[in-house]
């Protein structure tokens, strides 16, 4: 089933047609159609396994990391189809930036976590530029006060909450033009849950923000823009506000109001 | 005194311990119905078996060592043994040749006062024997009986048995431990004797190595010991010349192994080059004798280095290299397979390419693993004997060249230890004191090595 809303006249950052994803034999993704706004934060919800990180996988090609991961349809990032033969994935993944569910620092130093993109992509043309590079994303990450004194320790030394936002920090160095994260709460307590939801409302607007949620009230919290995904297939796409009050699908309603998932 | 006749009484005598434990065991189900017994039939059975068999056997066993000493001593005693040298190779060979008489191995006496000895050796066996299979049997009956007069429905046999065969694991395992301080004290017992010939810090630092294993002992014999070429030149051909093959080539096959290679080629690569690790040593010193040293000489000689030998440190480094890859490689393998999954797609998420991933990533974060695999191959190089012997060569040289011919630890113990010295002679026993400094040596590299490799494993569990 393919569903697919119009929505306002803004300009689709990342329009994806028809995506279907295979593992194998074992289709994972059927037909997703979606635009996707610079204006806005985007959600992802819907149960375990329908296929939201897949999707996800999908536009900054993550996939191809797994041999048994085949994609078709397609997908433009300003309009250039990603999935064309001759595209530099490693350009696309400095312009499409991920965080993942588990905080994943490398085993460096803090500034080294977030000074590794703006190295391999050559950003910083000396210390000094690089060092501007590091505290401003720091800053936008929301760590720069928590960590200014202890930029030489190690990144895997800070708590949960700390990681995640050095991951951000680390992803945003790159100066990428849109973000994508994967549960990024799943590990973190409240307190750090808010501060991460305070951080994506900071970010909303400089950079497209995908995230994908369990959380419902996240989800409300800080998206305008939901698509409910259920069993391979996009069920609904629209303004958050009318996902989760006025849902045009029984699946979602379903869904939304906690009969299944 | 050979303990294969006790040996078999004991099992005998087990095999019977068992069958009547096990029908004695079913008397007690059929006796009383009702009440089940604590244990199955099999487990009284075995626990009469072991009782009887074990100590037994223990016995038989220690005292077929020590009835040597109690054959000799008696021997010794008899008046027929006055007349012996009083020591040295012909009293040796004199004893050894009577009791070969005496046992029947021997048909005739080379030396005559080996036929007069016979009488006493014959008689020293015949009671030694005697008193140890009727020990061994008492023993036997007696753990029997003992373990038999327990049987009860409710004894816990099963319990029981449980207990000694632990005691039968622990002993196992201890075997291989108490080698390892046997062999220690006997390269400590040894190497103390070369001291009193050789002052250890000649020893450690001299720099000059010539024993003569037929010279005279006088004060100036410490003058041939130094052992700094024989250190230098191990280090030199495994810690530096094989390394300097080993890491490059068994880090790459690693990273190509677990970062780009596909599964399926994984699996056929991964094996072929264990392989190589049980490839007998003394084929690498073929190779290295007949195909590389040759080579590498005409090539030396080609670009007009003239002091190139046919054996050279170049030719055994370069062949041990290849011989350790392995041990780097699968070292590396594993540790770098053990970086977490997220490690690699945090950074492949950053737009960084499969080799930045792996150098600013993975093998950073796997290097305590890595530097661990080199640590254990050193050693392992260090202890290498076959190649050296076949082709590093015999001459003692404090030298950088690697066309030269050098020697080595490993070759001088043999050199020392096949020689024509007599077995107290400071040139036999130097080969000690060598073995003491490579074990030494060899076991801080493994403790260290595994100590990082635990700090390691801990850091990501
Ligand atoms: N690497 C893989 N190989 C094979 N199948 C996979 C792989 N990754 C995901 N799948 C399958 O694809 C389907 C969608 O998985 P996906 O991870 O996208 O779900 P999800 O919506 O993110 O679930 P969750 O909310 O639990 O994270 C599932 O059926 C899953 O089993
Ligand atoms: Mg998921």
């Amino acid at each position: 089933m393919t569903t697919f809303h119009e929505l306002d006249p803004v300009d689709a950052k990342i329009s994806a047609r028809d995506v279907s994803v295979f593992y194998g034999d074992k289709q994972a993704l059927d037909r997703v159609s979606i635009d996707i706004a610079t204006e806005y934060v985007t959600a992802f919800i819907g149960p375990s396994g329908c296929g939201k990180s897949t999707f996800l996988r999908t536009l900054n090609r993550m996939n191809d990391t797994i041999a048994s991961a085949r994609v078709e349809g397609e997908i433009r990032l300003d309009g250039e189809d990603i999935y064309r033969s001759g595209m530099d994935v490693v350009q696309l993944r400095a312009r499409v930036g991920m965080v993942f569910q588990k905080p994943n620092p490398f085993p460096k130093s803090i500034y080294e976590n977030v000074a590794y993109g703006p190295r391999i992509h050559g950003l910083a043309g000396n210390k000094a530029d690089l060092d501007a590079i590091v505290e401003r994303s720091l800053r936008r990450a929301g760590l720069w006060d928590e960590v200014k004194d202890r930029l030489a320790d190690s990144g895997t030394a800070l708590s949960g909450g700390q990681q995640q936002r050095l991951c951000i920090a680390r992803a945003i160095a790159v100066d990428p033009e849109v973000i994508l994260m994967d549960e990024p709460c799943s590990a973190l307590d409240p307190i750090a849950t808010a501060r991460i939801e305070e951080l994506i409302g900071e970010l909303k607007g400089r950079y497209a923000i995908v995230i994908v949620t369990h959380s419902m009230q996240q989800a409300a919290r800080v998206s305008q823009r939901t698509a409910f995904f259920h069993l391979g297939t996009m069920v609904e796409y629209g303004k958050t506000s009318d996902i989760f009050t006025n849902p045009r699908e029984e699946r979602t309603k379903d869904y939304i109001t906690g009969r299944y998932g | 005194m050979s303990p294969v006749i006790p040996l078999l009484l004991v099992l005998a005598l087990g095999v019977v311990g068992w069958l009547v434990a096990r029908a004695r065991a079913r008397t007690f189900r059929r006796s009383d119905p009702a009440r089940r017994p604590h244990s199955l039939p099999g487990y009284h059975a075995w626990f009469v078996a072991l009782c009887a068999g074990l100590p037994a056997g223990l016995f038989a066993l220690v005292w077929s060592g020590a009835s040597q000493g109690l054959v000799m001593a008696s021997v010794l005693a008899d008046p027929a043994a006055r007349d012996l040298p009083a020591f040295g190779i012909t009293r040796d060979a004199i004893l050894a040749e009577a009791r070969a008489l005496a046992t029947g191995q021997a048909e005739a006496a080379f030396h005559p006062l080996a036929r007069a000895l016979v009488p006493a050796f014959e008689h020293a066996l015949r009671l030694y024997g005697g008193v140890g299979v009727t020990a061994t049997l008492v023993l036997g009956f007696a753990g029997g009986a003992w373990a038999f007069l327990r049987l009860r429905p409710e004894f816990t046999a099963r319990t029981q048995v449980e207990r000694i065969v632990m005691g039968l694991l622990l002993g196992a395992s201890l075997v291989a431990i108490l080698t390892t301080f046997g062999i220690v004290a006997s390269l400590l017992f040894e190497t103390f004797r070369f001291f009193e010939f050789v002052s250890p810090l000649r020893f450690l630092f001299g720099t000059h190595w010539a024993p003569d294993p037929m010279a005279a002992v006088g004060p100036a014999t410490g003058e041939a010991y130094g052992a700094l070429p024989l250190f230098w030149g191990t280090l030199y051909i495994g810690a530096v010349i094989a390394m300097l093959v080993a890491i490059p080539l068994g880090l790459m096959s690693a990273i190509y192994l677990t970062q780009y290679a596909s599964p399926a080629l994984r699996r056929w690569v991964k094996p072929m080059l264990e392989i190589l690790a049980g490839v007998p040593t003394v084929v690498y010193g073929y190779f290295a004798a007949l195909t590389v040293a040759p080579a590498i000489r005409d090539a030396a000689k080609a670009i007009g280095i003239a002091s190139a030998s046919s054996e050279s440190a170049l030719a055994a480094g370069l062949v041990m290299g290849i011989m350790i890859i392995p041990f780097v490689s699968s070292m590396a393998d594993d540790s770098i397979a053990a970086v977490p999954q997220a490690m690699r797609d945090g950074s492949l998420a950053m737009g960084a390419t499969r080799y930045e991933t792996i150098r600013r990533v993975l093998v950073p974060a796997a290097l305590p693993g890595i530097v661990a695999g080199v640590m254990l191959a050193v050693s392992r190089a260090i202890g290498e004997t076959m190649i050296v012997v076949m082709a590093a060569g015999a001459t003692a040289r404090l030298t950088a060249n690697p066309f030269e011919s050098m020697t080595t630890v490993t070759f001088q113990i043999v050199a020392m230890l096949t020689g024509e010295g007599s077995f107290d002679h400071p040139a036999t026993l130097s080969a000690f004191a060598l073995g003491m400094v490579l074990f030494l040596v060899t076991l801080a590299l493994n403790f260290i090595a595994l100590r990082v490799v635990k700090r390691f494993r801990e850091a990501y569990d």
